[in-house]
C-alpha cells in the first residue's frame, strides 16, 4: 500500500505575467518506509514537488493522497494540522528559530499539535537530542551552534512528532563533505529506527546513493524513476 | 557617485520609511518656527490696536490729585485722556432671575483710540453716552439668558443692555477668566454704590499722545511722580515687547517639544542604518575586496543617508507648512490678535538643513564599522567588522553628535539655560528610558512564564531575534508615550491642586466684599436659605510702615539695600485676625497666642495713635487725609519703649518673612488706613495657597483690628445648583456690592484654561508619538524578510494560521506593552519630581490616565503591527519556500 499517490499533478505559476508550468503531469506512488531521492538540475521543479507532496500549497490541477487523505480536500489550516501530526521536515538552511534554544526548537512541532504540549514531550525532545549527540547543548541558541550541530537539531525536530513521512530539502547542502556524511548517516539511521517514509531532494550523489529509489526530474517532468544501484 | 547611485537602488525602499521619521520632526519644527515668525509680524502690526492707546497709566487705587492735575494739564496741550475703572461685581438679569460675577469696565467711552470696538448691533458703543445704558460681552447674554434691550442690574442701578461687544482691545488675561465683561458709563459708576473703601478696583487712564518720541518725553518728564505715586504705565513698544517675548517663549517651548520629535527621528535613522549596514556587509566586503578604501565605502553610505535625509526633510517641510495652516486653530484661543499665516523662508530653509544634518550625524555612528569590514569576508562570511572601544574616530563622532544635540536645543530654546536644561533632560530621559527598556527586556526574557501557550511564548521570544530593533522601538515609542503622559501627570496634579473640594464640610460658594454693616444681614439671608456659615473672615487692608526701627521709606532710600524685596515692602497687605490656625496652615516656629489673653496693645494703640476707630472717620476725607495721617504719626511708634507683652502679636507666613528679613520677636509697624499699629512677630506659619479659601500673609491676634475699616468673606456651601442660584440672586438684590464666586463655575473656567494650554503642548507631543510609530513601522518593515521566514517555517511545521497570528500579535503587543510601560512609568516618576521640586505641591498619580496610555500604546502597536504583518500569513508557504530557496 503506497503512502503517497499523485495523479496528473501539474503546478503553474505566474512569472512576469506569463504562466510558467513548473511541474507537468506527475504520477507517482511512494511505498511506505522507503527512502526516495528526488534529483535534477536547478529549476527542474524538485522543491515544488516536495512542497506539494507536503501540502504546502494546492496543485493547479491533479490530486495528492497521503495515507489515503486527499490533500486537495483540506483547507490551509487542515493541511497544517495534518502536517503537525504526520509530517516532518529537514531544511537545507536548517531553519531553526533563532530565538529558541536547541531543546525548544525540537519541541516546536509538539507544541504546534492541535492539542498542544503533552506529558512526556520534554523527555522525548531530550531523548532525541541525546540520540543526535547533543544532550549537553539543549540550552544553547542556534547562533551558538556550528552548522553540523544545527542540522542535527533540525533532524531531532523532524522526528519529534513521530511523523509517518519525512521531507528533506537538500539536508547536506549547507554542510562540508565530512559533516554532511555524518548527517546522512544519522538521517538514514533515524529513518530506519522510526520506520518513517522519506522523500528527499538532493544534489548530493552520496546521499542519493543511500536511497531506495531515485526519481530524476527535468523541466517539470520525471525523466527517470528507478531503484538505487 | 556612480557607486552611490548603484548602492542606492536597494536602499531607497528599505530606508525610505526612516527618512519619513525625520520628516515628522522637521514638519513640527518648520510649522512652529514659521508660526512664531507669523506671530511676531502680527504683533508688530497690531500692538497699538492691542493697547488701544499710546500710553496707559494704571493704579490699584484712585489716581491721586497730583496725577489728576498732570493729566488735566496734558489734556490742555492736546493729549486725549480717557479714564476707566474696572472691578469685579455681580450682575443680575431681572427677566431671567440669573446672576453672574462679571468684570465691570466703567468707561468714559473715549477709549480705545486705535483698533476700535466692534459691537452688535453695529455702532451701539456710542450708546454709553447715555448713563442708563450698558454693553456686555456676548457671554453675558448667553449665561444670564437675556437679549439686547433687556435690563441688567449692576450695583444699585438697573441699566438697559444696548448691545453686545464682539471685539474690544486688550490682552486675554486670567482676569477675564473671572467672568465676562460688562461696559458701563463712567458717569453712572457712583450711582451703583459699588466702589467703597477697600474695594478691589483698577483705575486706568489711556492717553493719545501722537508719536513715540512724545510718549517717551512725557514718561521721562513725569517718571518721578509716577513712581512715587505707584502708578504703573505701559507704552505701545512695551506691549509689543511683552507680547513678542511671551509668544516667543511659548512657541519656543512648543518648538522644543517638536525638536524632541526630530531627535527621535534621528534615533530611527541610526537604528535603520545599523540594521541596513549589517545586511550590506557582504557588499561592503566585496567593494573592499575590489580595492575601495574604508573611507570610500563609508562615504558611499553617508551620501546615501544625506540624500535620504534631504528627501525626508523636504517632505517634512511640505508637511510642516500644512501643519502651520492648522496652528492658528490650535493656538488661537490664547491670542488676542489675528495671525496672518505666511510662508517663512528662513524657517523652511532651517527645516531642510536640520533634517539633512540630523540624518547625516545620526547615521555616522552606526556607519563607522563599515570602515573596518575585512575584505576577507567575501571568502569567510563569519568574519565580523573589527570594533575597538577606544577608537578615536568613534569618540569624535559621538562627541559631535552630543554637541549637535546641545546646539539644537540651545538654538530652539527661549534662552541658553533652558536649552542646556532641555538637552540635559533629553539625555537623562533617554538614558533612563534605555536602562528601563533594557531592564524590562531582561526581566521579560527571564521571568516570562514557561507555562504560557507556545504561540505566546514564541511571540515574546521574537522580541529578542537577532538584529532585533526592540530597544530602538521601545526607546522611540516610550519617549512619545513619556512626553504625552508627563503632560497628563502635570496637568492632573495642577488641576487637582485647584480642584474644589466637594466633601460635605467644604465650601463651594464664596461671598466677598461684605461691609461690616452688612454682615448681620448676609448671615441672616444665608440662614433663611438653610445655608451654613462655614467660615467668616474679616479682611483689613494695610501697608507696611516700618520694620523694627527703620521705616519702609528709609529702607527703600538706602542705596544698595537689595536684601529686601521691594514688592514685599510696598504691596498692600490684607490682614485678618482670629484665635486659631485654619486647615491650610501649619505653625513652623514660635507660639500661637493664648486665646484667652487679649493684648493690652489694642487700647494702647488706640490711645496713642488716635485709635483705629478714629482712623475710620479720618479716612472719609479721602486719600489726602490718609497721607496726612501718615505724616502726623509717622515716627511715633519708633521711639516707643518695647516690651514683649505690650505689643499686639502677629503670625507671619514663611515666604514673606524671608522677603522682609524678619523673624520671631521682630517688630512690624502697619499703616492700617491711616492708623499706625506696631506689632510683634510671634510665630511663622506655612500656608497652602492652592486652596479656594481665604489665606493671609499676616494674621493678627484678636482684639486689635476689630474696629478698623474692614470687609468680610463668608464661605458657605450648597449642593443644590438651584439653591445657589436663588441665594446669589437674593444677595445681589439686597447687597449689590457683595460679589459671589461659585467655585464650581470657577473650577470649570480653570479647567478650560489649563486644558487649552495642554492641548497646544499635546499637539506638539503628538509629533513625537508619530515619530515613534513610524520608527515602529520602519522597524517592522526592516525585519519583514526575517519574519516571513519564521512564519513560513512555523506553517511548514504545521502551525495553524491562528497560531501564527497569535505569535505575531503577541510580539507587537509585548513591544507596545514594554514601550508604554517604560514611558508611562517614567512619566509617573517625572511627575512626582516636578510636583515635588518645581510646583512644590502634593503629588497624586493619575493611575487611570496612565493605564489608558499604557494600554493605548500596546493596542496601537498591535494594530500597526497587525496591519503591516497581514501579508505574512497570506502567501502559501511553498511560495515563500521557493523564493527563499532561489
Amino acid at each position: 500500500m503506497p503512502i503517497i499517490v499523485t495523479e496528473n499533478l501539474t503546478q503553474t505559476y505566474l512569472s512576469a505575467g506569463r504562466p510558467l508550468t513548473v511541474l507537468r503531469d506527475i504520477n507517482l506512488a511512494i511505498e511506505a518506509q522507503r527512502l526516495v531521492a528526488v534529483v535534477g538540475p536547478s529549476g527542474s521543479g524538485k522543491t515544488t514537488l516536495l512542497g506539494l507532496l507536503a501540502g504546502l500549497d494546492r496543485p493547479t490541477t491533479g490530486t495528492i493522497r497521503i495515507d489515503g487523505q486527499d490533500m486537495g480536500a483540506l483547507d490551509e489550516d487542515g493541511r497544517a494540522a495534518f502536517r503537525a501530526r504526520r509530517v516532518g521536515f529537514v531544511f537545507q538552511t536548517f531553519q531553526l528559530l533563532p530565538t529558541l534554544t536547541a531543546l525548544e526548537n525540537v519541541l516546536v512541532p509538539l507544541e504546534l499539535r492541535p492539542g498542544g504540549r503533552e506529558a512526556g514531550d520534554d523527555e522525548r525532545a531530550r531523548a532525541l537530542l541525546e540520540r543526535v549527540g547533543l544532550a549537553d547543548r539543549g540550552h544553547h541558541y542556534p547562533s551558538q551552534l556550528s552548522g553540523g550541530e544545527q542540522q542535527r537539531v533540525g533532524l531531532a525536530r523532524a522526528f519529534a512528532n513521530r511523523p509517518s513521512i519525512l521531507f528533506a530539502d537538500e539536508p547536506t547542502g549547507s554542510l562540508d563533505a565530512e559533516t554532511g556524511a555524518d548527517v546522512i548517516d544519522l538521517l538514514v539511521e533515524l529513518n530506519a529506527e522510526a520506520k518513517t517514509s522519506m522523500v528527499l531532494v538532493t544534489h548530493d550523489p552520496a546521499l542519493a546513493a543511500r536511497a531506495h529509489r531515485v526519481i530524476q526530474l527535468r523541466a517539470g517532468t520525471i525523466v527517470s524513476d528507478e531503484p538505487s544501484a | 557617485m556612480r557607486m552611490v547611485r548603484r548602492e542606492q537602488r536597494g536602499a531607497t525602499r528599505r530606508l525610505g520609511l526612516h527618512a519619513v521619521s525625520i520628516a515628522v520632526g522637521v514638519a513640527a519644527l518648520v510649522a512652529i518656527n514659521s508660526f512664531r515668525a507669523n506671530l511676531a509680524d502680527s504683533v508688530r502690526g497690531q500692538a497699538r490696536e492691542i493697547l488701544g492707546a499710546d500710553l496707559e497709566l494704571r493704579r490699584g487705587s484712585p489716581l491721586p490729585p497730583s496725577v489728576d492735575s498732570l493729566l488735566d494739564s496734558a489734556a490742555a496741550t492736546g493729549v486725549t485722556v480717557s479714564r476707566r475703572t474696572t472691578f469685579a461685581s455681580m450682575a443680575l438679569a431681572p427677566r431671567s432671575g440669573r446672576t453672574r460675577l462679571v468684570q465691570t469696565i466703567a468707561t468714559d467711552g473715549r477709549y480705545p483710540y486705535y483698533g476700535g470696538v466692534e459691537t452688535s448691533p453695529a455702532g451701539s458703543w456710542s450708546a454709553l453716552a447715555d448713563p442708563h445704558n450698558v454693553l456686555v460681552d456676548p457671554a453675558v447674554l448667553i449665561e444670564l439668558d437675556v437679549r439686547v434691550g433687556d435690563s441688567l442690574k449692576v450695583g444699585d442701578v438697573t441699566f438697559q443692555i444696548a448691545g453686545s461687544v464682539t471685539n474690544y482691545p486688550g490682552r486675554v488675561s486670567l482676569q477675564t477668566a473671572i467672568g465676562p465683561r460688562v461696559y458701563l458709563p463712567l458717569a453712572a459708576l457712583p450711582a451703583t454704590n459699588l466702589i467703597r473703601r477697600g474695594s478691589r478696583a483698577s483705575y486706568l487712564a489711556s492717553l493719545r499722545i501722537g508719536n513715540t518720541a512724545d510718549v517717551r518725553r512725557f514718561l521721562y518728564r513725569n517718571r518721578e511722580l509716577l513712581r512715587s505715586e505707584q502708578v504703573r504705565h505701559e507704552t505701545v513698544d512695551e506691549t509689543e515687547d511683552d507680547l513678542t517675548e511671551a509668544f516667543d517663549t511659548f512657541t519656543r517651548f512648543l518648538g522644543l517639544v517638536g525638536l524632541a520629535a526630530l531627535l527621535l527621528g534621528g534615533v530611527g535613522v541610526a537604528s535603520a542604518i545599523h540594521v541596513y549596514v549589517r545586511s550590506r556587509l557582504d557588499a561592503v566586503a566585496l567593494l573592499r575586496c575590489l580595492g575601495a578604501s574604508g573611507m570610500t565605502v563609508t562615504a558611499i553610505y553617508l551620501v546615501q543617508a544625506a540624500v535620504l535625509g534631504l528627501l525626508g526633510a523636504a517632505a517634512g517641510t511640505v508637511l510642516g507648512v500644512a501643519v502651520q495652516l492648522t496652528l492658528p486653530h490650535v493656538l488661537g484661543q490664547f491670542l488676542p490678535l489675528d495671525v496672518a499665516v505666511r510662508l517663512h523662508l528662513p524657517a523652511i530653509l532651517q527645516g531642510l538643513l536640520l533634517g539633512t544634518v540630523a540624518a547625516v550625524v545620526f547615521a555616522l555612528l552606526p556607519l563607522l564599522p563599515v570602515r573596518r569590514v575585512p575584505p576577507l569576508r567575501t571568502l569567510r562570511r563569519e568574519l565580523e567588522p573589527v570594533t575597538s572601544r577606544g577608537d578615536p574616530v568613534r569618540l569624535a563622532v559621538a562627541g559631535g553628535l552630543v554637541a549637535l544635540i546641545v546646539a539644537l536645543c540651545i538654538w530652539q530654546a527661549p534662552n541658553t539655560p533652558t536649552g542646556l536644561g532641555f538637552a540635559g533632560a533629553i539625555a537623562a530621559t533617554a538614558l533612563v528610558l534605555w536602562v528601563a527598556a533594557r531592564t524590562m527586556m531582561g526581566l521579560t526574557r527571564r521571568l516570562f512564564p514557561h507555562s504560557a501557550t507556545y504561540a505566546v511564548r514564541q511571540g515574546v521570544a521574537n522580541l529578542f531575534r537577532p538584529r532585533n530593533q526592540t530597544l530602538a522601538v521601545t526607546l522611540a515609542l516610550g519617549f512619545g508615550v513619556f512626553l504625552i503622559s508627563v503632560l497628563l501627570v502635570v496637568q492632573h496634579t495642577l488641576l487637582r491642586q485647584f480642584r474644589v473640594d466637594f466633601r460635605p464640610d467644604r465650601p463651594n460658594l464664596v461671598l466677598f466684599d461684605i461691609q461690616t454693616d452688612q454682615r448681620q444681614g448676609v448671615r441672616a439671608l444665608l440662614t433663611s436659605h438653610h445655608l451654613p456659615i462655614l467660615q467668616e473672615t474679616p479682611i483689613v487692608p494695610a501697608r507696611l510702615y516700618a520694620i523694627n526701627d527703620l521705616t519702609v521709606e528709609q529702607i527703600l532710600n538706602t542705596p544698595g539695600n537689595y536684601v529686601y524685596h521691594r514688592w514685599a515692602l510696598r504691596r498692600e497687605y490684607r490682614h485678618t485676625y482670629r484665635d486659631t490656625l485654619v486647615r491650610s496652615e501649619t505653625l513652623l516656629q514660635g507660639r500661637w497666642w493664648d486665646t484667652a489673653a487679649r493684648p493690652r496693645g489694642s487700647a494702647a494703640a488706640g490711645q496713642r495713635e488716635g485709635g483705629v476707630g478714629a482712623a475710620t472717620e479720618r479716612q472719609s476725607s479721602g486719600a489726602e487725609g490718609q497721607r496726612e495721617a501718615e505724616g502726623e504719626t509717622g515716627t511715633a511708634p519708633i521711639d516707643r519703649p518695647v516690651g514683649s507683652d505690650s505689643l499686639p502679636l502677629i503670625s507671619i507666613e514663611e515666604g514673606i518673612a524671608q522677603d522682609l528679613h524678619v523673624t520671631i520677636g521682630d517688630r512690624l509697624t502697619w499703616n492700617v488706613q491711616g492708623a499706625l499699629i506696631e506689632t510683634r512677630v510671634a510665630s511663622i506659619r506655612r500656608v497652602n495657597w492652592a486652596r479656594f479659601e481665604p489665606n493671609f500673609f499676616v494674621v493678627f491676634q484678636p482684639g486689635v483690628l476689630e474696629d478698623a475699616p474692614q470687609m468680610a468673606v463668608i464661605l458657605t456651601r450648597s449642593t443644590d445648583v438651584a439653591v445657589r442660584a436663588v441665594v446669589q440672586r437674593d444677595l445681589v438684590e439686597r447687597f449689590p456690592n457683595v460679589a459671589t464666586v461659585d467655585l464650581t463655575l470657577l473650577q470649570r473656567t480653570l479647567d478650560t484654561i489649563v486644558g487649552k494650554v495642554t492641548l497646544a503642548i499635546r499637539f506638539m507631543a503628538l509629533f513625537s508619538v508619530a515619530s515613534g510609530i513610524l520608527i515602529l513601522v520602519a522597524a517592522l518593515a526592516t525585519s519583514r524578510h526575517q519574519r516571513l521566514k519564521e512564519v513560513t517555517l512555523l506553517r511548514t511545521l504545521g502551525a495553524a494560521a491562528r497560531q501564527v497570528r497569535t505569535v505575531l500579535l503577541t510580539e507587537y503587543a509585548a513591544l507596545g506593552f514594554l514601550a508604554g510601560f517604560t514611558g508611562a512609568g517614567l512619566a509617573a516618576v517625572a511627575g512626582w519630581a516636578v510636583s515635588r521640586w518645581v510646583f512644590e505641591i502634593p503629588y497624586r498619580v493619575p493611575w487611570l490616565g496612565l493605564l489608558a496610555f499604557w494600554v493605548g500604546s500596546a493596542v496601537l502597536t498591535t494594530i500597526v503591527g497587525a496591519a503591516t504583518g497581514r501579508e505574512l500569513t497570506r502567501r502559501p508557504p511553498l511560495d515563500v519556500l521557493r523564493s527563499l530557496a532561489e
